[in-house]
This record gives C-alpha cells, sequence and structure tokens, in this order.
C-alpha cells in the first residue's frame, strides 16, 4: 500500500496526472455546486455530447491533436447547443427536457458523422480523438496536464472572484437584475465556465461520464450544510477525493479506466452523504418520521374517539 | 441481402422508440429514457459474464431489469427530496461507470467493443446470426427488435387507455382506480428492453435520438395523441431508410446519419408547421399586429 | 335511501377520522375529523397553505397520510371508488398534451371500462351529452390548449360528472374562471344536490359561500368548525380560522368577508 503511494508520487508523468485530475474535481465540484442549485444539473451533459461536433471540426481545421483546440471547438459548439434548447424550449410547446434530448443527441448524431468520416479517410487512427472521447487519463502528455491545470485554476479563480454574484443569480435572478447586476452577463460567464469545465473533464473522464464531475459531488456536499460556502468547499473536496482516488487507482492495472473509478468514488461519496449526513441525510430523517408518527398516531386515537362521539351526535 | 438487414434493423429500432418516445416526452421523461439507455450498460455486461455468450435472452432479462433499477433509483433519490435532473445525472453516471469498469476488467471475456458502446455498429449487425439446431435463423438483432416491437404493439393495443391517462393526469387516474405505478414500470421496462436491443446496433446515444427526435417532431404537427404516435413512427421510419443511404454516399457512421436525418425532420417541422411551426407563428403574429 | 344514511351515520358519503398529513418534520393537516352529511354541498374553507387541497388528496389517497381513517359509504375507499368523482385543479395536467375536449371527457370513463375495454359510442354519447350540459358542445373538438381557462375548467367538470359517481370532490373549481362558467358551475352543483350527491369544494370566495354552500368546513392545519352554513359560517368561527388576515368589508348596507 505504502509502496504504490510512493510509486505514485515518484513517478513524474503520473505524479503530473495525479495533481491534474485532482485540481479538476476540485474545480468541476466547485462550478457544479452553481448549476446545481440552478436546477441545471444536466447541462454539463448536453454540453458534453454536443462538444463532439465543435471537437472534430477543430481537429480537422487544425489537423493535429491539440487539447487547447479541442477546448476551444467543444466550446463554441457547447455554447451553439445551450443557444438551441433555449430557443427550442421558449419558441415552441417543446418541454426543456425533451430540448436538452433533441439537441444533444443531434449534435452529437452530427458529431458521430464527422468522427466516423474523419476515421475512415486515414488520418483519424492517429488523431487520439477516441482517446479524448472515452477519457483515459493515463494518454494525457505533460502539455495536456498543464491545460488541465491551467482550466481548473481559472474555474476555482472565477468562482472565488465572482462568488457572491453567483450565489445571488443562483438563488434569485429576478432580485439580481433588480438591484442592477448584468445578469445575463453572468449567466454567460457561468455558462462557459461549466463548458470549460466539461470540456477539460472529458479528456479524464469520458463524454458520458463527465456529468457526473459536476453533479455528483455538488448533490453530496449540499447534504452536508445550508451555507453556501461551506457548500462550496464540501463539493471541491468530494470533486478532489474523487479525481485523485480516480487517477491513483487506474495505475493498478492496465486495464482499469480512469473515468468510471472516478464517477464511482464520487457516487459512493454521494451514498454516505446521503444515508449518514446529520440533519439532512436518510437515517437522520427517518428517526425524525418515525417520532412525529409516533407522536400522531397517539393524538389521531383519540382525536377518532372524540369523531365517533361527535358523529352520532348528529 | 445485408443491406436489407441493416434496414430492416434499423426500421425496427425506429418504430419501438418512435411509439415509446411519444410518452416520454408527454410525461415530461425525456431524459429518464436518456438515463436508461446508458444504464442497461452493466446489465448487458453482466450477462455477458453469466452466459458466456452473446444468449438475447439473458442480455434482454438482465439489462432490462438494470433499466427498471435505474428508473427506481432515480425515483427514490427524488422522492428523498434531490432535484429529478440531479437524481438522473447521478444515476445514469454511476451505473454507466459501472459498466465500463466491467468491459474494461473482463475485456478478454466480453466481445464488446466500448466503441461500439457509444456509437453502436448496424454494420455488422447481419453478420452476427442466431442459430438455432444449426439452422441459421437471420441476424440477432433483428429477433430481439422484433421480440420488444411485439411486445410494445401488445401492450400498446390492450392498454392504450391506460398508458393515455397515465401521461395525461396520473392524479386523476389514481383516482380511478387505475395501477399508475404499475403503468409506470410498464412503459419504463418497454424502454429499457428498446435500450438494450437497439444497444449493439445504435448505441447508448443514438437510441436516446431515436426515442425523442421523431416524437418531437410529431409533437409540433398534430393535436391528437394517435396520429401523434403514427407521424412518429413515420418520420422514425424515414429517417432510418434516408439516414442508412446518406452513410452511403458519405462513408460515415450509419447510426450517426440516421439520427442526423432525424434532426433536420425536427428543424423542419419546427420551421414549416402549419399549426406549432415558427414561420406560421410568426406570420400569425405580424396578421395580429397589422389588425 | 337520504333518509336512511342519515339515520346511520356509518354509512354517510364520508367520514374522515384523525386524518394527519406531515411533510419531513411538519405537520400540513393535524388530526382532521368530520362527517359530510348526503346530498349537500359542502365547502372547504380557509386560508392559503391551510391544507385544504392536501387534505382532499389525503382523503382520495393520492398523498400518503400518517394517521388517520377514511371511511365513504361505511367502506374503504378502494371499494368505493366508482361512487366518487374528482375534480383536480387545473394546473395539475399539461394543457399542450394532444387530446381534445370530447377526449378528455371520455376520460371519465376509464375507471367504469375495467382494464382491457376501450371506449365505444356509449361513451361519445354520454362525452358529448355532458359537454352539452356544460355549455361546451362547440368546442368538443378542440384542443384543450386552445380553450380559456374557464372553459377548461367545465371540461374538467364534464370529466367528472361522466364518472356519475355519489360523491364529488372540486379543488378549486372557481379558481380564476370568467363569469359564465361560474354561473355554468354553480347550475351544475344545484343540479348535483337535487340528484342527491354530495360535493366537497375547496373553495377561495368567502363573499359567495352563504349563497352557494349549505355546509362548510374550516380548516388552518386543524379542522376549526364543521357544520351547517347558517351556524358555522360566522365571523367568530372566520377570525379564528384566519386569524389577522381577515376583513370586514361593508358594502352596500350588506356584510362581506374577504380573505386573505
Amino acid at each position: 500500500m505504502l509502496d504504490w503511494l510512493i510509486s505514485l508520487w515518484s513517478d513524474p508523468n503520473t505524479r503530473w496526472i495525479l495533481l491534474g485530475c485532482t485540481l479538476l474535481g476540485l474545480g468541476s465540484g466547485v462550478i457544479g455546486s452553481f448549476t446545481f442549485l440552478r436546477r441545471e444539473s444536466l447541462l454539463g451533459d448536453t454540453l458534453a455530447h454536443a462538444a463532439l461536433p465543435g471537437v472534430c471540426i477543430a481537429f480537422m481545421l487544425g489537423e493535429v491533436k491539440s487539447v487547447s483546440l479541442f477546448l476551444i471547438g467543444a466550446l463554441l459548439a457547447g455554447i451553439a447547443a445551450v443557444l438551441c434548447v433555449s430557443a427550442i424550449s421558449r419558441w415552441t410547446r417543446i418541454k426543456p427536457d425533451a430540448a436538452m434530448g433533441i439537441v444533444l443527441t443531434f449534435f452529437f448524431g452530427i458529431g458521430t458523422v464527422m468522427l466516423t468520416h474523419i476515421q475512415h479517410s486515414g488520418s483519424g487512427s492517429q488523431s487520439g480523438l477516441d482517446k479524448y472521447l472515452f477519457g483515459q487519463a493515463a494518454a494525457m502528455v505533460t502539455g495536456d496536464v498543464y491545460t488541465l491545470m491551467g482550466v481548473s485554476v481559472l474555474l476555482i479563480l472565477a468562482a472565488m472572484l465572482l462568488f457572491k454574484e453567483f450565489k445571488l443569480i443562483s438563488f434569485d435572478p429576478g432580485f439580481a437584475r433588480g438591484i442592477g447586476l448584468p445578469v445575463g452577463l453572468l449567466e454567460h460567464t457561468m455558462l462557459i465556465l461549466t463548458t470549460v469545465a466539461v470540456a477539460a473533464g472529458i479528456q479524464a473522464v469520458g463524454v458520458v461520464l463527465v456529468a457526473a464531475l459536476l453533479i455528483t459531488p455538488a448533490a453530496a456536499a449540499r447534504y452536508w450544510t445550508d451555507r453556501l460556502p461551506a457548500m462550496l468547499a464540501f463539493a471541491g473536496l468530494f470533486g478532489a477525493i474523487s479525481g485523485a482516488s480516480g487517477a491513483a487507482i487506474s495505475t493498478l492495472g492496465e486495464g482499469i479506466p480512469t473515468g468510471p473509478v472516478t464517477v464511482l468514488a464520487a457516487t459512493l461519496l454521494f451514498a454516505v452523504s446521503l444515508l449518514f449526513a446529520p440533519g439532512r441525510g436518510l437515517a437522520a430523517k427517518a428517526l425524525r418520521h418515525r417520532a412525529l408518527k409516533a407522536d400522531y398516531a397517539r393524538t389521531a386515537n383519540t382525536g377518532a374517539l372524540e369523531a365517533a362521539e361527535g358523529g352520532s351526535r348528529k | 441481402m445485408m443491406d436489407f438487414w441493416i434496414i430492416l434493423t434499423a426500421v425496427l429500432v425506429a418504430s419501438a422508440c418512435s411509439i415509446l418516445g411519444c410518452f416520454l416526452i408527454l410525461r415530461r421523461m425525456a431524459l429518464v429514457g436518456d438515463a436508461i439507455s446508458h444504464a442497461v450498460l452493466p446489465g448487458i455486461a453482466i450477462a455477458f459474464l453469466m452466459s458466456g455468450t452473446r444468449d438475447s435472452m439473458w442480455m434482454l432479462l438482465g439489462a432490462t431489469a438494470f433499466g427498471l433499477l435505474t428508473v427506481f433509483l432515480i425515483q427514490t433519490l427524488q422522492t428523498s427530496g434531490l432535484q429529478s435532473d440531479a437524481s438522473i445525472g447521478i444515476v445514469f453516471t454511476a451505473l454507466f461507470a459501472v459498466g465500463v469498469l466491467l468491459i474494461s476488467l473482463n475485456a478478454q471475456h466480453i466481445d464488446l467493443d466500448l466503441d461500439c458502446v457509444l456509437f453502436g455498429e448496424i454494420a455488422y449487425v447481419p453478420w452476427d446470426t442466431w442459430t438455432l439446431g444449426g439452422a441459421d435463423m437471420g441476424p440477432r438483432a433483428v429477433w430481439m427488435l422484433g421480440i420488444t416491437l411485439t411486445v410494445i404493439l401488445l401492450l400498446m393495443g390492450l392498454f392504450y387507455k391506460q398508458f393515455k391517462i397515465c401521461a395525461f393526469d396520473p392524479a386523476m387516474a389514481a383516482a380511478c382506480g387505475i395501477p399508475v405505478l404499475l403503468f409506470h414500470y410498464l412503459l419504463m421496462g418497454m424502454v429499457s428492453m428498446t435500450a438494450v436491443s437497439s444497444f449493439e446496433s445504435v448505441g447508448a446515444i443514438l437510441v436516446v435520438g431515436m426515442l425523442i427526435i421523431p416524437a418531437a417532431t410529431a409533437y409540433l404537427l398534430t393535436n391528437r395523441l394517435g396520429v401523434m404516435i403514427g407521424l412518429s413512427v413515420a418520420a422514425g421510419i424515414v429517417s432510418a431508410i434516408s439516414g442508412y443511404l446518406i452513410s452511403y454516399l458519405l462513408d460515415a457512421s450509419i447510426a450517426g446519419c440516421i439520427v442526423s436525418v432525424a434532426g433536420i425532420l425536427f428543424i423542419l417541422a419546427l420551421l414549416l408547421s402549419p399549426s406549432h411551426g415558427l414561420i406560421a407563428k410568426f406570420a400569425r403574429r405580424r396578421e395580429a399586429q397589422a389588425a | 335511501m337520504n333518509k336512511q344514511s342519515e339515520q346511520h351515520p356509518s354509512a354517510a358519503p364520508l367520514k374522515v377520522s384523525g386524518i394527519t398529513v406531515a411533510y419531513q418534520k411538519k405537520a400540513v393537516v393535524e388530526n382532521v375529523s368530520f362527517t359530510l352529511p348526503e346530498g349537500r354541498l359542502v365547502a372547504l374553507i380557509g386560508p392559503n397553505g391551510a391544507g385544504k387541497s392536501t387534505l382532499l388528496k389525503a382523503t382520495l389517497g393520492l398523498v400518503p397520510s400518517i394517521a388517520g381513517e377514511v371511511s365513504i359509504y361505511g367502506d374503504t375507499y378502494k371499494k368505493m371508488r366508482s361512487r366518487v368523482g374528482y375534480v383536480p385543479q387545473r394546473e395539475s395536467v399539461d394543457w399542450d398534451f394532444p387530446t381534445d375536449a370530447l377526449d378528455v371527457v371520455m376520460m371519465g370513463r376509464y375507471g367504469h371500462l375495467g382494464w382491457i375495454k376501450r371506449p365505444g359510442r356509449r361513451e361519445k354519447e354520454l362525452a358529448m351529452s355532458t359537454l352539452e350540459k356544460v355549455g361546451m358542445a362547440d368546442f368538443a373538438q378542440r384542443q384543450i390548449s386552445q380553450l380559456s381557462g374557464g372553459q377548461q375548467q367545465r371540461v374538467f367538470l364534464a370529466r367528472a360528472l361522466v364518472q356519475e359517481a355519489d360523491l364529488y370532490f372540486m379543488d378549486e373549481p372557481f379558481a380564476g374562471v370568467d363569469a359564465a362558467t361560474e354561473k355554468a358551475i354553480i347550475a351544475l352543483l344545484g343540479e348535483l344536490k337535487a340528484a342527491g350527491k354530495t360535493v366537497l369544494v375547496v373553495h377561495h370566495d368567502l363573499s359567495t359561500v352563504e349563497e352557494y354552500f349549505d355546509h362548510v368546513l374550516l380548516l388552518n392545519k386543524k379542522l376549526i368548525a364543521a357544520g351547517p352554513t347558517e351556524t358555522t359560517f360566522t365571523p367568530e368561527l372566520l377570525h379564528e380560522t384566519y386569524g389577522g388576515k381577515l376583513a370586514i368589508v361593508s358594502s352596500n348596507g350588506r356584510e362581506a368577508l374577504v380573505g386573505e
């Protein structure tokens, strides 16, 4: 066990990847808290799938695998997708969830067509595109890790600087507008930050699972506290632990993928929080509910007696 | 003959998905469909490990059970007070992660490519045939999809009125004595079966496209549920056939092309529908302003 | 029939004893018991958040109650379901659903049709004549989102009427409707009463209670009072129900009560 931990740290490449994944988990956890509170948890899923055509176009233009180019492509495609979702749900009778499903799969479908087209044309095999999509942190080179770390630091800094503005637009956008905050601009900023987190996360955990980096740590954190700063701290911590465990455990064997391990670590933290968090956890709730029920069962018995008497009086 | 099997598979996927999709979008459960189609992966992997083969019935049962488990978990989280979209996101990513992990760890036992999990490989369908007593019975996927579609047609045919009222007004349905929960799980069970049997041919994500997009297209074109289902199936089948032809021309993923065509049909309906289309809407608004 | 059930209160249309509903740690309806007399129009009134809708839903088993019992015509709700009609709040359904007015009304027959049988000509005729009764025959083929609020409410009423029940629950049928609909609903309530049916209505407008209803239930989490309108709908008891949120406005020499 100790040997393993030491070996993780002594191998420079592993060390960087471990650090990168930890920071990524931290950053996504923090940004995810805001999307969670804005009830837009599945936005991350839409953004991740919609990124595919953007990444493909970036590859076709650049003809090389470059993480920063992929990020830009994913960012633009993600923003286009979000605009489509809000246009469909605003202008037609289609509900937001279906609009999300339509845009997500349509973008992904087009992306698939592009991807297979690239692969069949020959250059795709060296493109690293498939690695990018499925997320294999071990396949990252040092340059990628730098990008990843830079992005994560950016996310955390932005969340700290704009903390009170983000808090307000997550809680009460109407009021925020009333006191003169540029709500539209802030919402777009948050959207861009989320897209950046997603685009970076795809590389570590893959298209399908990246949504979990945003949602699961934030949802777990909600059980421990009612205060936003503490929730952000918990979410960041849970995200970081998940990212680190994913990167560390996947070094144990050849076939162990980073993404699923990261997500399962986050899910485990969520399950523990759901069950055992003091106050909001299920165990605590069940105890309270049982006490209440016993209480009312007693009063109801006397009530039923009175009712029976009242009924016969009639 | 190869083309025939591929097109038949695509048409079967499209029909099964388009019927169920109508109920999913009317019940605002489009994303639950998304979750189910991903979450059946561990079921498929476990069925593989237990039976050691691609035996269809095992797979269909095992993975359908996982689909229902997904729905149950999402609902449990929701009733415990978590927002619905967060519940969906947590459950399906966790189950999908389990599936990917199982497949990666047992790569030598599971003959399932991860690429295929996402994109499907409908082009391989004709080669993967089902043999019974030494006789070649045709592609396995066609059999699985055929069974699924039969179940859907049978249940929808028998219980159309229940599915309809449960979608429109579940409280009223419950007050009428209709077992709302049973029909909910029946619908979800059918979605799971469809997701499983379409999995290898169109993949986890595009099956969602076939569930939602044709149904949404039909929703923009009519005000009657029966007509909506019919139009949805028509849109699905048109996408399946023309998607196949286009993929041939572009030398690209068949499933991707099918969903792209479905998306284009949706955009056409969005713009041109006489009752709910954007162009008609803006024209009406302008008329009202002029008057 | 009517007389008999008054002699045997156990066979009253609705008897609720000690029902309590709690979400999380707070009780929203607490230990409520009452008995409805047969053939009356009953208003369930109380301030916002008093648990009126919740009480109705708990009675129908649509939300779980943590204590208490409900008996309908002396038996469990499950057995007596076919004698109960329910009109939910208008906002509870998606009016964009692809269906027309006639079809919605026919849904009221689904409970009687059993598992497999589909609605046929008989159901269609019944639904059509009921739509006529609520003055909506001309709108039978209209998509439901294209109806006004009042028209939607009348469609919902028609759907409950085709259930041919003996006991009706209506959740705020007068909320946000036009004058014509209000009149139509009143006429219907009168007809139901004449036919010996019992109707429990969640009601908001205190100024019309005395005119429309024979019997009132005053609820504010707990049942404050229940009884005939003349003796129960009194300023004292209303004050007790609404607390300070009630003003008594005098206009045209006639007192009117305004809630909230």
